[in-house]
């Protein structure tokens, strides 16, 4: 953990977001000429896009255009698929996350992860499941762990539901309480950064509702890209919009501008309905 | 195709006879067990009592006298083929489950499944021919002298144990979906502790039946001891001797003239199946509460 930040700055402490500058913003990813290959399947191609701090940025796109693939590339867990090949570069606050020196495990508590189907560890209470990232790290002291268990279900706004059952199974919880949950975990390490993959896409409108005001809450303190095949989601909750097609990025703009007035033809067409 | 009532009546009747086939299979089956079950009881319960757990055997010809020394004998043996069956077995399951490449584990796999069908006397044979024969000696110090002894008894039964106890951690670490251990790997966890704290943790259940399969099958083995703790009449507490065991003094005691010994092996085998049943039984247990979730 000394060692990556020594390695790299760390941001601006998360805990203090009143105190953001409205000054231009740095950008916590800086990506260029990213390839990324599953065997023979190019599945990303030669995109490159910055991401500001502290803002939400929303990748959308049909099925297979490659915006999950980018997004696993963010924390290094792409490297998990076997055959899978990348090149390009991927700067962490002007670090580059694939330097040889790095090691991805220290990356991913800097750089969360929520995934599209809700894992609570079975085997976990609802109090353990949040704090697990932490105790498997190393941390020991009951009362840290205690507070920022609160904490981090607290700004998942599932605290009042499931304060009086922590000791409950993980998995007894619904579907968007599982999610709310697996977002408590994720943030009670404290990383810089959330990468979202579809996080509302199993769940209900309601349940949606809810993970999307959690998200817009989160991005005051977080760096957050989400991933949606959604694009009403993408317009409510993002800052930013970047819009993948077979593997390319086509257009990357603020959310508004895309919207109403995409640059390029084959966006125009998405966003309308025509395909995807 | 019609639904018409004719047809309904038909179809009834067929279910019902085939379900009686089935049913009468089942029964085919489990009558066996059941014939086994009562026999065992009604031979081995008369010969059964406090002294066959407390004494040791009797001599030739020579009424009473026990199993103590064998029942002591066969759970030296079970825990010694613990120690070397469960960690090595566990160990590569947890390999063919997460780390190996497939060809690799393609490779190992097939070996195991090799083993699994080599007869256990091979066991005893190789064994007796590695470590009874030569004993071992490492840089000069006797870990394991030559000859007959628990020791070699138990590292049969162990070898035994390693390619069943593989298999079936492998079996269940599989069982757990791939998105636990992503959720883990993206906290920033490191490999192993996801693989012992995340996935080993969701599979206990699974891993600990197989372990207890595992050891019900090599209790009763006896092939593997013939060459290797070869049985003992006697207490023995020295591991580097020859030890006996329950299959083994059953196996000594009905090839025997005497009808005294023959009730005493069945009191024996009785000892044995209950409990092998009674590690079953617990498995069932284990096994019966939630799943591993899929």
């Amino acid at each position: 953990m000394e060692r990556i930040q020594e390695i790299i700055p760390k941001a601006a402490p998360a805990a203090a977001p009143q105190e953001s500058p409205a000054g231009p913003a740095r950008n916590a990813f800086e990506i260029t000429g990213l390839n990324v290959w599953y065997g023979q399947k190019h599945a990303v191609q030669e995109v490159s896009i910055n991401v500001p701090e502290r803002t939400i940025t929303a990748i959308i796109g049909p099925s297979g255009c490659g915006k999950s693939t980018f997004l696993r590339c963010l924390n290094r867990m792409h490297e998990l698929v076997p055959k899978s090949r990348m090149d390009g570069s991927i700067r962490f606050y002007g670090q580059d996350l694939y330097a040889p020196q790095i090691d991805p495990a220290v990356i991913r508590r800097r750089i969360g992860m929520v995934f599209q189907k809700s894992n609570p560890f079975p085997t976990m209470s609802i109090a353990e499941n949040v704090t697990v990232g932490l105790r498997l790290n190393g941390i020991r002291n009951r009362a840290f762990l205690r507070d920022r268990m609160e904490q981090s279900l607290r700004m998942a706004a599932l605290w009042d539901e499931v304060k009086d059952d922590l000791g409950k199974p993980g998995v007894s919880l619904s579907g968007g309480q599982q999610q709310r949950l697996c977002i408590a975990r994720a943030i009670a390490t404290q990383p810089e950064v959330l990468l979202m993959d579809e996080p509302a896409s199993a769940l209900d409108p309601i349940a949606t509702m809810k993970v999307e005001e959690l998200i817009h809450q989160l991005s005051r303190d977080y760096t957050i890209v989400i991933v949606t095949h959604n694009m009403q989601q993408a317009s409510r909750v993002s800052d930013k919009t970047a819009f993948f097609y077979m593997g390319r990025l086509v257009e990357f703009s603020d959310t508004d501008l895309l919207f109403t007035r995409p640059r390029e033809k084959q966006t125009e067409d998405y966003i309308s309905g025509r395909f995807g | 195709m019609t639904f018409s009532a004719t047809n309904h009546g038909m179809r009834k009747a067929l279910s019902v006879c085939v379900s009686a086939c089935t049913f009468l299979c089942a029964c085919l089956v489990l009558a066996p067990l059941g014939l086994v079950f009562v026999n065992l009881v009604q031979m081995g319960a008369r010969s059964l009592n406090l002294a066959f757990f407390t004494n040791l055997p009797a001599g030739p010809g020579v009424a009473g006298g026990g199993m103590a020394n064998a029942i002591a004998g066969t759970l030296i043996l079970i825990g010694l083929a613990s120690v070397i069956g469960i960690p090595a077995g566990v160990m590569g399951g947890v390999f063919l489950s997460e780390f190996g490449s497939s060809r690799v584990n393609w490779f190992i796999r097939f070996l195991c499944d090799i083993l699994n069908g080599v007869p256990s006397i091979i066991w005893g044979i190789v064994i007796n021919g590695l470590v009874v024969v030569p004993g071992v000696i490492i840089a000069g110090h006797v870990i394991i002298p030559k000859g007959f002894s628990a020791y070699a008894g138990g590292l049969a039964l162990g070898c035994l144990m390693i390619p069943l106890v593989m298999r079936t951690t492998e079996e269940v670490l599989v069982l757990v979906p791939h998105g636990y251990r992503e959720a883990a790997l993206a906290l920033g966890i490191a490999r192993w502790r996801t693989t012992v704290h995340i996935v080993m943790q969701t599979a206990a259940r699974g891993i600990l039946t197989g372990i207890l399969l595992a050891l019900a099958r090599v209790a009763g083995e006896t092939a593997p001891l013939l060459f290797t703790a070869l049985g003992d009449n006697f207490w023995n507490n020295d591991l580097t001797k020859p030890i006996a065991a329950l299959p083994l003094q059953i196996f000594t005691y009905a090839n025997s003239a005497y009808p005294d010994w023959h009730r005493q092996a069945w009191a024996g085998a009785l000892v044995l199946v209950a409990f092998i049943f009674t590690l079953n039984i617990s498995v069932r247990f284990l096994t019966r509460g939630k799943p591993v979730r899929v």
